[in-house]
């Protein structure tokens, strides 16, 4: 008996150590949805005293860990520096406070919808997110269910969108991006050939290599298509085959977990063709996956830095000043375009929400339809079907292996 | 020549993927000879040391940190028996079996919570991180080293089982836990020094494994777990050399599947291989004939 409760105790002693060892370095993730909180606090403070209690909630749906962890965090980046810059709102004549909700949907389509649901019990006007189109198709029908509007960010396959009214789209779809990626691939490596890499499941990744090896084989090219699975972590064997079979690009859309595991093992193997991915690829876990090694890296994504100077200076700015924010980013003030997506997802909801004249989900997902804004992306306005940004040109970029940093390479459309 | 130019890499990632399995499955090997216990925590350990070793170097030079890293691995094994196995000795093998899935859970999600899920970056060991090419072939130094290493290792260990007082002593327990206790064998001193062994050999897979794939996440263990337990069954659960042979049978198969460009199955592929093995053998390929002890 007294064994038993030296055990209890033990086992109770070593949870208890590894929390508080834990503690330094650990709060990534949790601290994400409190920062927000106490921004929404501070906020509340400096708003007009007379009725400073009125606040409306936003939504962030989000993956803060998991595959696309890495960049949810950066896209919630750009929704809290958004935030931090315009905490108020005027709606229907009345200021209001904006507070975020985040949510973490792991990545994973099956915890998605009950991250989803948290927010539609926390009664959010509307949602904004997510990074990855298959959580945000995952959690479609919770927000359609709740009839809360759902900005989509990021997510560029185009079921997310189709044939429904309440998720809208800022970001260019999969089939323009495939088109934009063949054509690049077609005229600047006069590539014949392409070895097509995706992950089995993955909404995102199979819908991008059908789209580009659809434009790819239609400019009269072959493709070799190969996929992994869940959990694999060892890509030796497919860079051998791409390298096998003589293709002249290595296309492979998938998260940038795996992405840098194949970098690295295409640089030990001597992959000397490009290797191209789209948006997702925008990333410093690829500029430091990369650096040093000698490998072609080739994106195509939503923003270039440079392209506003405000935004960029004033987003640096907020990541430096702040280490919860720097570790979020990856720990260096590289900005990534889906940070510059999240902050024109933020302004856009709150447009919609001025136009609504009201915080009912309703009203919102009325308004959203006629909303037009310009942010730090290009302009915003919304299709009349499915509810899709109408975008046009896409960038291209460069890894550059030297410095760590991207190169500009073309901004490209499709014709 | 071109056609070992082509298809040596295949068989290179095969044998060192082997290798890195075969170390993992002498940790469930050895566990389950004495214990009868699958130790399911064993893939989230290998993990714990990707992870150590990557906080390590940060704050110390690479020849401080890999020692470190083993040592602190190896602790852990250690109190991981202590705390969550040792009370539940004499409970019945299913509360163990249980106790080992919700250690598995613990590691993983306290690995989430440092990390913040994002996966972390494996330092570069110097000279093992090394590009060399063979046959006009190139990869990592690591490729070639981790099947001479593995080998080593193995042999080092079956002499200290075969012909050491404490490997005695752990073959007698693995024979009749019982009786041995009745001979004089201090069994919990033997069974810690068994959970030494396998996570000092599970830290050492993790320094290979790592350095050719290099993210470590929180369910980084998992797959690499799961595929050295069907090693070590498909070797026959509680034989060495068979937990060895079986890791590289899988590693070599699965690559050659990859290589025919059958990427989609070459999971499937395992575990198909599983099942058929133990419908025609069910104690695995070198595994004891089962004796029921009445």
């Amino acid at each position: 008996m007294k064994k038993r409760v030296l055990a209890m105790a033990l086992v109770a002693a070593m949870a208890g150590t590894m929390l508080t060892g834990c503690g330094g370095n650990g709060g990534n993730s949790s601290n994400t949805g409190s920062d927000a909180g106490s921004a929404g606090t501070e906020a509340d403070a400096s708003a007009p005293a007379a009725d400073g209690a009125k606040v409306v909630k936003i939504g962030v749906y989000e993956p803060a860990s998991g595959d696309n962890g890495a960049g949810g965090k950066q896209e919630v980046l750009g929704m809290q520096y958004a935030n931090e810059e315009t905490p108020t709102v005027e709606i229907g004549g009345e200021e209001y406070t904006v507070q975020l909700e985040i949510v973490d949907n792991e990545s994973s389509n099956d915890k998605g919808p009950s991250a989803a649901s948290s927010l539609v019990s926390a009664g959010v006007s509307v949602v904004l997110g997510s990074y990855g189109s298959g959580v945000s198709i995952a959690a479609s029908d919770v927000f359609k269910e709740a009839g809360i509007p759902a900005i989509g960010v990021t997510c560029t396959n185009p079921q997310v969108t189709e044939g429904n009214t309440h998720y809208f789209r800022i970001c260019f779809l999969d089939p323009f991006q495939g088109t934009v990626l063949a054509n690049f691939a077609n005229a600047n490596f006069s590539a014949k050939k392409a070895y097509i890499l995706t992950k089995l499941g993955d909404d995102y990744s199979t819908g991008l290599g059908y789209y580009f090896k659809e434009a790819f084989t239609g400019l009269g090219g072959e493709v070799i298509e190969e996929t992994f699975q869940e959990g694999n972590s060892d890509f030796t064997s497919y860079v051998t085959k791409a390298k096998n079979e003589g293709a002249e690009v290595f296309f492979a859309p998938v998260s940038t977990e795996a992405a840098a595991l194949i970098i690295e093992q295409a640089a030990a193997q001597g992959l000397t063709i490009p290797m191209m991915a789209g948006d997702t690829w925008d990333s410093n876990v690829i500029l430091n996956a990369a650096k040093g090694k000698d490998v072609q890296i080739y994106v195509t994504t939503f923003y270039q830095e440079g392209g506003n100077a405000d935004f960029d200076n004033g987003f640096k700015g907020y990541i430096n000043s702040n280490p919860t924010a720097t570790a979020n980013n990856g720990g260096d003030d590289t900005i990534s375009a889906v940070s510059a997506m999240g902050y024109d997802a933020y302004y856009v909801a709150l447009e919609a929400l001025k136009a609504a004249g009201s915080t009912d989900p309703a009203a919102v997902n009325e308004a959203l339809w006629k909303v037009n804004y310009t942010g730090v992306s290009g302009s915003i306005t919304f299709d009349e079907v499915n509810g899709d940004a109408m975008r046009d040109t896409a960038y291209v970029k460069c890894a550059n292996t030297e410095s760590g940093e991207w190169d500009f390479v073309a901004e490209q459309g499709v014709n | 020549m071109d056609w070992i130019t082509k298809n040596l890499p295949y068989l290179m990632a095969g044998v060192s993927v082997g290798g890195q399995y075969a170390l993992i499955a002498i940790g469930y090997t050895m566990v389950y000879g004495i214990l009868r216990l699958i130790n399911f925590a064993h893939g989230d350990i290998f993990m714990v040391a990707g992870l150590i070793m990557v906080y390590a170097t940060t704050a110390m030079p690479i020849y401080i940190a890999i020692p470190l890293m083993i040592v602190v691995t190896v602790f852990l094994g250690f109190m991981v028996e202590r705390v969550a196995y040792k009370p539940l000795r004499s409970a019945p093998r299913m509360s163990i079996m249980i106790s080992a899935i919700g250690v598995s859970y613990l590691l993983q999600n306290m690995a989430l919570y440092v990390t913040g899920g994002l996966s972390q970056q494996y330092p570069t060991i110097p000279w093992i991180s090394d590009t060399v090419t063979i046959f006009g072939a190139t990869t990592k130094r690591v490729t070639l080293i981790t099947p001479v290493l593995t080998i080593v290792l193995v042999v080092a260990l079956v002499l200290l089982i075969k012909k050491t007082k404490i490997g005695m002593a752990m073959r007698a327990a693995s024979r009749d836990f019982e009786t041995s206790q009745l001979m004089g064998i201090k069994i919990n001193s033997v069974i810690s020094m068994t959970f030494i062994i396998g996570t000092f050999l599970a830290a050492v897979g993790s320094l290979l494994f790592f350095t050719n794939y290099t993210g470590v996440t929180p369910t980084a263990g998992a797959m690499p777990g799961l595929k050295a337990f069907v090693a070590a069954v498909f070797g026959g659960i509680g034989s060495i050399p068979g937990a060895v042979i079986g890791a590289f049978i899988i590693g070599i198969c699965e690559n050659i599947i990859k290589g025919l460009g059958w990427t989609t199955f070459s999971d499937a592929f395992t575990f198909a291989l599983l099942i058929v093995i133990l419908i025609a053998k069910p104690t695995g390929l070198f595994g004891e004939k089962a004796t029921d002890k009445v």
